[in-house]
């Protein structure tokens, strides 16, 4: 199968801390990624510098074949080549966020559109169409009128998914999808998450929910101080952890 | 009294008449001076020392002179300096003899000043998070700017927008001063034709009370369309 997303050897630093040290990643078409790791292990910042809302200090991404050309500055930060091959790329990288971060002044309809529609020019009247197929697939269709203040916090993360979806990406980006929902959202949420899993889209997922790493993913990856310290698939990652760290990690999470 | 009610409606007309001119005053006036106050706003947040200096320059000498100091020396400057150059002989020259449109310069510029500093304060106050989602979808900085950061920052900052609008409305009374008639320079006509001092300025006061409500009211139901979104779903 093809290679959808390349990383490799990326580093990342915040001033002195040495967020990301090295980090190579493949995703095939298909592929879902779990990444797990206690907080501060990076795989929130890998997420996002994958799309270049952070920018890594080094190291190589790829997107369909595609490299994302980056020119190193004197100072050891590096910034992009070609901001316009990054928005085009980022427009194929589609991201949901832990706080949703939907449009607040737009409906949820419009919040669907968006980005379609300015960015990648679809007309007015076919991302309508794409939009409500796919609030009624998240399954929000009758929502679509309200703004993202009136809904729950789970209906704001399928609105979220939807937008995503609209831009037809190559790979879904998700950074700790459920982590600002209570506990009896999550579960509709994660059901979105398995069915799009199911449809075989590429997915590279920050999570907390070992369940759904478990059952979902197709491989797990574990980050301990910004390296990935194991990796495989979930049953052989989860029931038979080599490193101490996964180990520890692991009975820190199962209650 | 009766005498004064008959007094009040003989000079009715012709301070009625005036209105239109102080809400024209108003109505440019805020047009232009929240328009410019967008490039204030952004050239403040810039990072480029030759935006944002400048920029920074403006909204305080803007706020810290009084608007009438300015209202004379673009009037009375402007009026000395346009003379005698191209300018006079231009299509433009009728306008530029005019009291008024030195009047809608000065507030606007004023207004620019003001306003910019708000929209500074309201850009940002805009969530992060929703710009950096525009980021990850792809939008360019015009379109951020243009479709999330400009309109949301807007709904944060239209409550003091109002606030500023009203005290634009009585600003304009100082056009007066600059041979334009609008209300309160009519209303000070009136006192020196019929020698009296207090029923004209009441009623100018009553005209300017009725038309601060009217706005008011406006904004209010423009505001309530703009920041539908944080109002119970109907």
């Amino acid at each position: 199968m093809d290679t959808t997303l390349k990383v490799e050897d990326l580093h990342k630093r915040f001033g002195a801390v040495e967020v990301l040290k090295g980090v190579s990643l493949e995703a095939r078409t298909g592929d879902v990624i779990a990444m797990i790791g206690s907080s501060g292990s990076g795989k929130s910042t890998l997420l996002r510098c994958i799309n270049l809302l952070e920018i890594p200090n080094s190291g190589r991404v790829t997107v369909n074949g595609e490299l994302i050309r980056m020119k190193p500055l004197p100072d050891g930060t590096a910034k992009p080549e070609d901001m316009k091959q990054v928005e085009r790329i980022r427009s194929k990288l589609a991201m949901v966020f832990q706080s949703f971060n939907l449009w607040s002044h737009r409906t949820i309809l419009e919040n669907v559109i968006e980005a379609p529609i300015h960015v990648l020019g679809v007309p007015r009247k076919e991302a309508i169409e794409r939009a409500e197929a796919l609030l009624a697939k998240v399954g929000i269709a009758e929502k679509r009128n309200f703004y993202p203040n009136h809904l729950s916090g789970g209906q704001q993360q399928r609105a979220a998914i939807a937008r995503a979806l609209a831009m037809e990406p190559s790979v879904l980006l998700f950074d700790e999808p459920t982590s600002a929902l209570d506990p009896e959202l999550v579960g509709e949420v994660l059901q979105v998450m398995r069915k799009l899993a199911e449809e075989g889209r590429t997915m590279l997922v920050v999570t907390h929910e070992m369940g759904f790493a478990r059952d979902v993913a197709s491989e797990i990856v574990f980050l301990h101080k910004g390296q990935i310290e194991e990796k495989g698939a979930p049953r052989e990652v989860l029931s038979a952890p080599k490193s101490e760290r996964l180990k520890q990690f692991l009975s820190s999470t199962r209650h | 009294m009766d005498e004064s009610l008959s007094f009040f409606l003989s000079i009715a007309p012709t301070l009625l008449a005036a209105v239109p001119v102080t809400l024209t005053l108003t109505f440019f006036s805020a047009l232009i001076g929240n328009s410019l106050a967008v490039p204030v706003a952004v050239a403040s947040l810039s990072p480029n020392p030759l935006l944002r200096y400048p920029s920074a320059f403006y909204i305080f000498v803007m706020r810290g002179t009084p608007l009438l100091a300015q209202t004379y020396l673009i009037y009375y400057g402007l009026g000395e300096l346009l003379p005698g150059t191209w300018v006079q002989k231009s299509f433009l020259w009728p306008y530029l003899r005019d009291g008024f449109w030195y009047a809608i310069f000065a507030f606007s510029l004023n207004t620019a000043g003001y306003t910019g500093e708000i929209l500074r304060g309201a850009i940002m106050a805009v969530p992060k998070g929703e710009i950096e989602a525009a980021r990850a979808y792809g939008f360019s900085k015009g379109l951020i700017f243009w479709r999330v950061t400009l309109p949301r920052a807007i709904q944060i900052c239209l409550p003091t927008m109002t606030g500023e609008t009203i005290l634009l409305l009585k600003a304009t009374s100082l056009a007066s001063l600059i041979t334009v008639w609008e209300v309160m320079g009519t209303a000070r006509q009136i006192q020196k034709v019929t020698f009296r001092v207090y029923e004209p300025l009441i009623a100018a006061g009553l005209l300017y009370i009725i038309m601060v409500f009217v706005l008011t009211r406006l904004m209010i139901i423009v505001e309530r369309r703009i920041n539908r979104h944080r109002l119970a779903p109907v």
